[in-house]
């Protein structure tokens, strides 16, 4: 069924007892074209460009629990394509295009919201780095405009202009920038695909990989042996834990981030701001809630909740940027894994193994990501070449010396 | 989480900074290896590739904010449960000592 109006008013006359569900509960098939292993954005959106773009549409997504329990239901919704480095941008600038058409495209209502993303800065140095950055986005097609404290002002009065250490001297802003609603990508793209044949297989857990002569040939499951001609690994924060049953050491360590929701208030915060001087950086959600965050926890984690000190580090950099937001109640914090890579930025790519492709490393920026990793993982498998945004994204980057380190921080991965 | 220091007894983790696993403390020996690619592959693994599993783990932590030792902490990173805790001076001891 197709959403519209007409369909909600149909519906609605009928008591909306006609409404079907959003997907189908397949068994899963012997064998397929294509198996993608892991139901977050990443692999949901992969499978939908590989059924739309590439005509493929024997394929199968494999969920070990249910889609949009991972990191694309844990994340802060954040989209913007505000990077530095000529590998990235380009990237980055094709993902947030792809979110600007992608309900249409989809037919599914993401509440994809470009209401702009300020990043603060408190030095001159701190300006000059802004004004790098907008310089090096605009050169490959994307937006930024250069905020003056006046501007900011009149954006956001309440932020704390006259800290005595860091003053709020401007701001880089990004207009297109801005949120979706994080578990629609996941159920939009997932319809979608559906719809166009594909095989959305949830509680079946990638247990193996089936190998033969030295090539990937599907997945033992939960759920018995699947056969695949080619297997598309995107788990996110379970990445080495899955590739490590295919022999593979990789650049990634699995941390902890946490995010915080407070109770709804009237509308206050026009878009994202982040603090430039601290770990911090907050949105207002639709339904009223500050949802902000801050650092990662910095150790190696597979827990899915984090400590307190961290809470504390988001609560100062917090008081310290926008102080009224002390007067807010906490209503949520949670915890979701990232597969932090040694340079911060992912990989999508071939293996050694034929038949077996990796899409990883997204760090806590893979939401952003989502179209733009489906749309190029999805070309990837379908023609073995990468797409020419991700060819900066290879698994072996750091021998070459290829690697793409937006803070300059070394192969360190709590530190990016 | 509260690390017991094997000198100064249970501390806050916020006085430490996490370095990662201590598969750190094994660097390559140069004078060890003739082969120049070997080298480079070697050292590539050291400073990039990393186990990364689940359950137990052992790491490095440094007290900067306290004796500035380096500690070896053995934890489940599932649970965040602290299982052990040695100075990593020791730990490499021992380990030449049978390697030797
Ligand atoms: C607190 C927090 C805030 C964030 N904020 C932002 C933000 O503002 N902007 C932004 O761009 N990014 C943000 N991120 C990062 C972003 O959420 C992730 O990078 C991105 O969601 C990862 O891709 P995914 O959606 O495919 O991952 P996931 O949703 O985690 O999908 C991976 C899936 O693989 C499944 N899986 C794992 N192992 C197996 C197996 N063996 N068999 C079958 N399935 C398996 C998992 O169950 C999971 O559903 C944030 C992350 C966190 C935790």
């Amino acid at each position: 069924m197709r959403y519209s109006i007409w369909s909600i008013i149909k519906q609605g006359l009928r008591s909306n007892r006609d409404w079907k569900t959003a997907w189908r509960d397949p068994e899963p098939k012997a064998s397929y074209d294509a198996v993608i292993i892991g139901g977050g954005g990443h692999g949901l959106a992969t499978a939908y460009y590989l059924a739309s773009e590439h005509g493929m549409t024997n394929i199968a997504v494999i969920e070990k629990g249910w889609i949009g329990g991972g990191n694309v239901g844990r994340n802060t919704t954040i989209i913007r394509s505000n990077y530095l480095l000529p590998g990235n941008e380009a990237f980055y600038e094709l993902s947030l295009k792809l979110w600007e058409g992608l309900e249409q495209s989809i037919n599914y209502n993401a509440m994809v919201s470009q209401r702009g993303i300020i990043n603060l800065f408190h030095s001159d140095a701190q300006r000059d780095a802004a004004v790098r950055r907008g310089n090096s986005m605009i050169l490959h097609g994307a937006d930024a405009t250069l905020l003056n404290q006046d501007d900011l002002r009149r954006m956001c009065p309440y932020l704390d202009f006259e800290n005595a250490r860091f003053p709020i001297m401007g701001g880089l802003m990004q207009k297109r920038g801005g949120s979706v609603r994080h578990d629609a990508v996941a159920w939009g793209y997932a319809r979608a695909a559906d719809l166009l044949g594909v095989d959305i297989i949830q509680n079946c857990e990638v247990t193996g990989f089936i190998m033969e002569a030295g090539k990937c040939v599907g997945v033992d499951t939960t759920r018995g042996k699947i056969r695949a001609k080619k297997t598309g690994v995107a788990v996110a924060g379970s990445t080495s834990r899955v590739m490590g049953k295919a022999g593979m050491r990789l650049p990634i360590e699995s941390h902890v981030l946490q995010a915080f929701v407070s109770e709804g208030l009237k509308p206050i915060i026009p878009g994202v701001i982040t603090y430039g001087a601290g770990h911090f950086y907050i949105s207002q959600s639709d339904k009223g809630g500050l949802v902000f965050g801050g650092d990662i926890d910095g150790y190696n984690s597979y827990a899915q909740r984090g400590n307190l000190p961290v809470v504390e580090d988001v609560c100062e950099g917090g008081m310290a940027l926008v102080p009224m937001i002390g007067k807010a109640k906490l209503l949520r914090m949670w915890g979701g894994i990232m597969d932090m890579s040694m340079d911060g930025s992912p990989f999508i790519d071939k293996t050694d193994i034929p038949g077996l492709y990796l899409n990883a490393g997204w760090c806590y920026g893979g939401f952003k990501a989502t179209p733009g990793s489906g749309w190029c993982f999805a070309h990837l498998l379908a023609t073995d070449t990468s797409h020419d945004v991700a060819t900066a994204y290879r698994i072996n980057r750091f021998q070459s010396g290829a690697a793409l380190d937006e803070k300059g921080s070394g192969a360190q991965p709590n530190l990016h | 989480m509260i690390i017991p220091h094997p000198l100064l007894g249970p501390r806050d983790a916020a006085e430490f900074t996490y370095l990662g696993d201590t598969s750190l403390l094994m660097r390559p020996d140069p004078s060890a290896e003739a082969k120049p690619e070997k080298l480079m592959q070697a050292f590539h693994d050291y400073v990039h590739l990393r186990d990364n599993p689940t359950g137990v783990h052992k790491e490095l932590w440094f007290h900067e904010q306290g004796d500035r030792s380096w500690l070896v902490v053995t934890r489940n990173i599932s649970t965040h449960e602290i299982i052990a805790v040695e100075l990593a001076s020791d730990v490499k001891k021992a380990s030449k000592g049978k390697s030797k």
